[in-house]
């Protein structure tokens, strides 16, 4: 694992001892794995739920950049993921279906979305924060609920899954699955190097002590304004793979609960590890897929289950590996 | 004669009803140590603020190495080259000793907009690090984390942060705070090498230290310079005695 | 103009619903310094515990009353064993914590009253209009929750600012460690202010019942609503959580009213009807974004904090 990711790229820190390594390396391998399982067994709805876990993943990890990392608590992030998936959604129905063109338009609409919000919002701090950026996505839920050439409150079915002009066949439940994993892998390389960088550290030094920030001479705003927009435009891309995984997007994508989803996967892996967020992910969906087959009623034990994750384990599942606790 | 590296006129500041700080007036030529003093609630705290750029002030000019600043935020005066260090310990507690100083260096290097590259295998941003480290006698806790330093060595790494900027002027709120003995002695020491290579700003309630330090004093009094001058000349000064030291003479018996 | 006046009494009516649930809510937050988004959930029990017992009894008032009584015990058992534990800690385990227990909630609600939701019939008496001024009649019940609204809020004034209680909410407010100090048991303060918050929402759930449906859910839309008031009242203020709530109540029916109407000079009517709901929506995040951005602390921002 440690191998593979130096090929990729990843900077390993002194600290990724083996059992904090092992974890996430088992957790790929059986991510990349679920096709073959698939195929075994000629089970499909594998591929869907995994495909989905790691579709979330990302959209997790762009939080914990800005939440984890950043310390900004963003509590609109599901947003992101209905404007990527409107994107997508909207340029189908009016018959562009080329990838090459919804892909970059949802990542680029996702990123002046994310200017826009970091913008106003980055005045405040604390819980204003976290209930301005709710307002900007509720706003955008009521947006998506007015368009009725897009289905309105209901929502809209996409007809077609983006075309890559024959390099990968979205139609391809292994193809589709596959790309979503790539990409996740992207986004775990993108975001341990950003935060590695210069500017990933002056980012974690406003989380840690904004005062201080600026006494050594920088302005965090732009800085983090950046921050805001890059995790806007990875999230808007994951909601172009959900809409393309799906076939589906409605308002309900950016409700505040699916927001408040987001936050909960981004808490429970692990806020401010790099890991965290999918560790979260594959915990919350497969647990909540687990316990609906057991059960009728599955949120009364997901619920209190979350409750004593917030009291007793503080720093996530990843601190059961040894990572460093949230002070 | 040249003017003043810092060069404070007039700066008044009012906190509702109570003066803050009342046309308080300071000329500090490059190269000197300049203490202020002043009983609790003389206003040197405001002083700071309004020296570092948090606090504005409601009238009064500062001008720093032949430019007005008054109007000027803080991250802007620490680019100009007034750094600072702070009365309460304020580092980033999660990171390490070096990756303090390290970001500190890099807040001056100019360059934060880089994105992909591993800012700890920076040698440009490392070697200046670490030196400051040494320079300051923190070498060997170079890679442990702020919240595992003692209060002492925070003391140390505080001003090792403000000295990566690579100030002309150092701004030092009360420095000995907290502190015991031999690490009184040990900074005191640590900002006596100090002098003369720069201008510093030594606000401090031991009056030990500001004796052994410091070039020129000025002592406030409710937000008022009611003296100024060399140390011989303020210990003599009635006021400052009657004010002050008087105080501190009669306690000390 | 009587129809402006009628939509305008309308606003009030959801502003002081509003009002209930921030009160409590704002008040959570000042004291305990605890967000709280389990806070819907109280609402949605009130609803389903007034429909329960005043088809139980008979009787609107009575089941009124005892689900008044149910929702503040609920309220305090769940502070003590869930809630006491996430105080002092982090605002993102709040909302983990407490996003599992509306999940909780939903679905406890789900298994005891089952998924199709209820009603809540008004007692025949309630069932009449009055007329206000000439010409205008109003029903009966919406101005009878207005009027015991502002009793409430009457109330609520006169407990925290002249009765013992009420000033170690405020001292609390402002300074968590000298009440400790003082002496004053925190944790049974917490507990009664944590249970009042709860019999609030729980009001305003079993007030709102009979106008809506009782259904799972139905704390979900309304709390981030309140959340809006307190945010833009500023947080911990009850007099900016009241102004809040009747400019909030007031934009939202206000605009769902007249909207249609406007938009349809320029538009035509179908989409007229489909943005007027959403761009009324959207105007009260906007109005709250706006604030914000002006004022970052709220209209009414806490003297301390």
């Amino acid at each position: 694992m440690k191998a593979a990711l130096k090929v990729l790229g990843v900077p390993l820190p002194a600290c990724w001892l083996a059992p904090r390594a092992a974890l996430p390396a088992a957790v790929l391998a059986l991510l990349g794995l679920v096709p073959v399982y698939a195929a075994a067994t000629g089970d499909p709805f594998a591929l869907t739920l995994f495909g989905r876990i790691e579709i979330l993943s990302i959209a997790a990890i762009s939080l914990n950049l800005i939440m984890g990392y950043g310390g900004m608590a963003s509590f609109g992030h599901a947003a992101y993921l209905g404007i990527g998936g409107y994107a997508v959604g909207i340029l189908w129905k009016e018959g562009i279906t080329s990838g090459f063109v919804q892909w970059p338009a949802a990542i680029a609409v996702s990123a002046l979305f994310a200017l826009v919000v970091g913008a106003l919002s980055l005045r405040t701090r604390g819980v204003y924060f976290i209930m301005i950026t709710l307002a900007f996505a509720q706003m955008v839920y009521y947006v998506t609920q007015g368009l009725d050439r897009y289905g309105g409150d209901d929502g809209m079915t996409i007809g077609s899954r983006s075309g890559f002009a024959g390099l990968v066949d979205l139609n391809n439940a292994t193809q589709l699955y596959y790309l979503c994993f790539a990409l996740l892998l992207a986004s775990l390389v993108l975001v341990s190097r950003v935060v590695n960088s210069r500017f990933g550290l002056v980012i974690q030094g406003a989380r840690s002590n904004e005062r201080r920030m600026r006494a050594i001479g920088i302005s965090t705003f732009r800085y983090k304004l950046v921050c805001f927009v890059i995790a806007g435009a990875l999230c808007g891309l994951s909601g172009a793979l959900l809409a393309n995984h799906t076939n589906f997007i409605s308002p309900a994508m950016m409700y505040w609960t699916r927001s408040g989803d987001l936050m909960v996967m981004v808490i429970l892996g692990g806020l401010g590890s790099l890991f965290g967020p999918v560790l979260g992910t594959v915990t919350y969906l497969l647990l909540e897929e687990a316990l609906s087959r057991v059960t009728e009623y599955p949120g009364l034990f997901l619920g209190p289950g979350l409750l004593l994750v917030a009291i007793f384990l503080n720093g996530g599942i990843e601190s059961l590996f040894g990572a460093r606790r949230r002070e | 004669m040249s003017e003043p590296l810092l060069q404070v006129a007039g700066l008044t500041k009012r906190f509702g009803g109570v003066i803050a700080a009342e046309a308080i007036a300071l000329a500090i030529p490059a190269g000197e140590c300049h203490a202020v003093i002043g009983p609790n609630g003389a206003g040197k705290t405001t002083l700071v603020g309004l020296l570092a750029g948090e606090i504005a002030p409601e009238r009064g000019s500062i001008r720093f190495d032949g430019r007005d600043i008054t109007a000027l935020a803080v991250p802007g005066r620490s680019q100009l080259g007034l750094a600072r260090s702070f009365q309460i310990t304020s580092l980033f507690a999660d990171f390490t000793a070096l990756d303090n100083v390290a970001l500190a260096v890099q807040a001056h290097d100019g360059h934060s907009f880089r994105f992909l590259t591993d800012a700890r295998r920076d040698a440009a941003l490392r070697e200046p690090a670490r030196a400051a480290l040494e320079a300051i006698g923190l070498g060997s806790r170079a890679d442990a984390r702020v919240d595992k330093l003692s209060h002492g060595e925070q003391r140390q790494l505080e001003i090792a942060v403000a000295l990566a900027t690579k100030p002309r002027l150092l701004l030092l709120d009360e420095p000995m705070a907290g502190l015991g003995s031999d690490e009184s002695a040990r900074m005191v020491a640590m900002l006596r090498r100090l002098k003369g290579s720069l201008t510093m700003v030594l606000i401090e309630h031991d009056m030990a230290t500001v004796f052994a330090l410091a070039d020129r004093i000025t002592v406030l009094v409710y937000g008022r310079v009611i003296a100024s001058g060399d140390p011989a000349a303020v210990r003599a000064d009635a006021a400052v005695r009657e004010a002050y030291l008087g105080e501190q003479d009669a306690r000390h018996g | 103009m009587l129809y402006f006046i009628e939509q305008c009494l309308n606003g009030v009516q959801l502003g002081m619903l509003l009002f209930l649930l921030a009160a409590g809510l704002t008040l959570i937050f000042g004291i305990m310094d605890l967000v709280n988004l389990a806070h819907g959930s109280l609402y949605m029990l009130g609803a389903y515990f007034a429909a329960t017992f005043a088809a139980a009894t008979d009787s609107f008032v009575l089941g009124a009353a005892l689900a008044l009584v149910a929702t503040a015990a609920c309220g305090m058992v769940l502070e003590v064993i869930a809630i006491r534990p996430l105080y002092g800690r982090p605002h993102l385990d709040h909302v983990l914590g407490t996003f599992g227990l509306l999940l909780f909630f939903n679905e406890l609600v789900r298994l005891i009253w089952g998924p199709a939701g209820m009603t809540l019939s008004l007692p025949s008496e309630m069932l009449t209009a009055v007329q206000i001024i000439p010409g205008l009649y109003y029903p009966l019940y919406r101005l009878v929750i207005i009027l015991v609204a502002l009793a409430v809020a009457a109330l609520l004034y006169v407990v925290v600012m002249r009765t013992r209680l009420g000033m170690l909410i405020r001292a609390g407010a402002s300074n968590r460690e000298m009440v400790g100090a003082l002496g004053v048991n925190i944790k049974l303060l917490y507990t009664l202010v944590f249970g009042l918050g709860a019999t609030l929402a729980g009001f305003a759930g079993l007030m709102q019942a009979p106008i809506l449906t009782v259904q799972i859910g139905m704390g979900e839309n309304i709390l981030i609503l309140a959340f809006v008031v307190i945010i833009i009242g500023g947080i911990g203020s009850i007099r900016g959580a009241f102004v809040a709530a009747v400019i909030v109540g007031l934009i939202d029916t206000l605009g769902r009213a007249f909207l249609p109407d406007v938009l349809h000079s320029v538009l035509s009517v179908n989409a007229a009807m489909t943005l007027a709901p959403a761009i009324s929506s959207m105007s009260i995040y906007m109005l709250m974004a706006a604030i914000l951005v002006f004022r970052p602390e709220g209209l009414f921002p806490a003297a301390s904090r």
